[in-house]
């Protein structure tokens, strides 16, 4: 149960990147239908995404990390 | 290798500076100068500025903190620049003086925010927020998060990248998101 659980959760995050395979996503609607803590694990896993979205978030690659380490590296 | 420099109650550790503060400090600018690779000029100098003034660190304010001052005056130092160019004309309608000029430098900096108000203001904050909570996450949960939710590379390419399976990748990002919610509980959701 826990196992099944932890998967259908897995599989709505999946599902927030647009990557859940039509199959995974009707099993995710069936249990998120029929089972209450998936519902609501899907309505916050859904409103986090909208907060991610809202910050506009940016972040460094590792590359450009990598190139300021080695500067900060040089200079000290 | 960069040492650590002792300090009597907060600690300089320019070692870690990039993996913990590159990306607060990257968000953090470009709100304020709306250029990306401005803004990461700007970082870049503020962790050689912070690492060149370290001795005048008294351990006062906590690491990152001590960074966002030196940063706030390096952005006020770019607004500078181009004040002296084609801002003037800006500054010259509210502010009269020299003296207001430095104020409106000041609120430039402190308040990029004039382009939108509390919504702006509001969604910094939330940005914050959520790079807090990003810093308290395992170090590879932390850089699997990141390439796929703010950078949006492809599955795939995170794979090759970090030599993983994408059923890996897919329980690092449920956990990281699990953590990240809960992180995050109390004031946003």
């Amino acid at each position: 149960m826990k196992v099944l659980r932890e998967r259908t959760k897995m599989l709505c995050t999946k599902s927030q990147y647009g990557a859940a395979t039509w199959w995974e996503l009707l099993q995710l609607k069936i249990f998120i239908f029929f089972w209450k803590e998936c519902s609501e694990f899907s309505q916050r896993n859904t409103k986090f995404t909208s907060l991610c979205e809202r910050a506009e978030l940016n972040a460094l690659s590792e590359k450009e990390k990598a190139e300021m380490k080695k500067k900060l590296e040089e200079e000290f | 290798m960069l040492g650590k420099i002792k300090m009597p109650e907060n600690q300089l550790q320019p070692e870690k500076w990039v993996d913990n503060y590159a990306d607060y400090l990257f968000n953090y600018t470009i709100s304020r100068v709306g250029d990306t690779e401005l803004a990461k000029d700007l970082v870049q100098e503020t962790f050689i500025a912070g690492l060149k003034s370290s001795k005048n660190f008294k351990g006062d304010a906590a690491e990152r903190t001590w960074l966002i001052a030196i940063l706030k005056r390096k952005v006020i130092d770019h607004y500078r620049k181009i004040n002296s160019k084609k801002g003037k004309a800006e500054v010259r309608i509210n502010y009269s003086t020299d003296e207001d000029e430095g104020n409106w430098l000041e609120e430039r900096v402190a308040d990029p925010f004039s382009k939108g108000g509390d919504g702006a203001i509001e969604n910094e904050e939330l940005g914050i927020a959520i790079q807090d909570c990003i810093s308290k996450l395992p170090a590879k949960q932390a850089m699997v998060f990141t390439m796929k939710t703010i950078q949006g590379i492809s599955t795939e390419d995170i794979c090759n990248e970090l030599g993983i399976n994408p059923s890996n990748l897919w329980v690092m990002i449920h956990r990281a998101r699990t953590a990240l919610m809960g992180c995050m509980n109390k004031n946003w959701f």
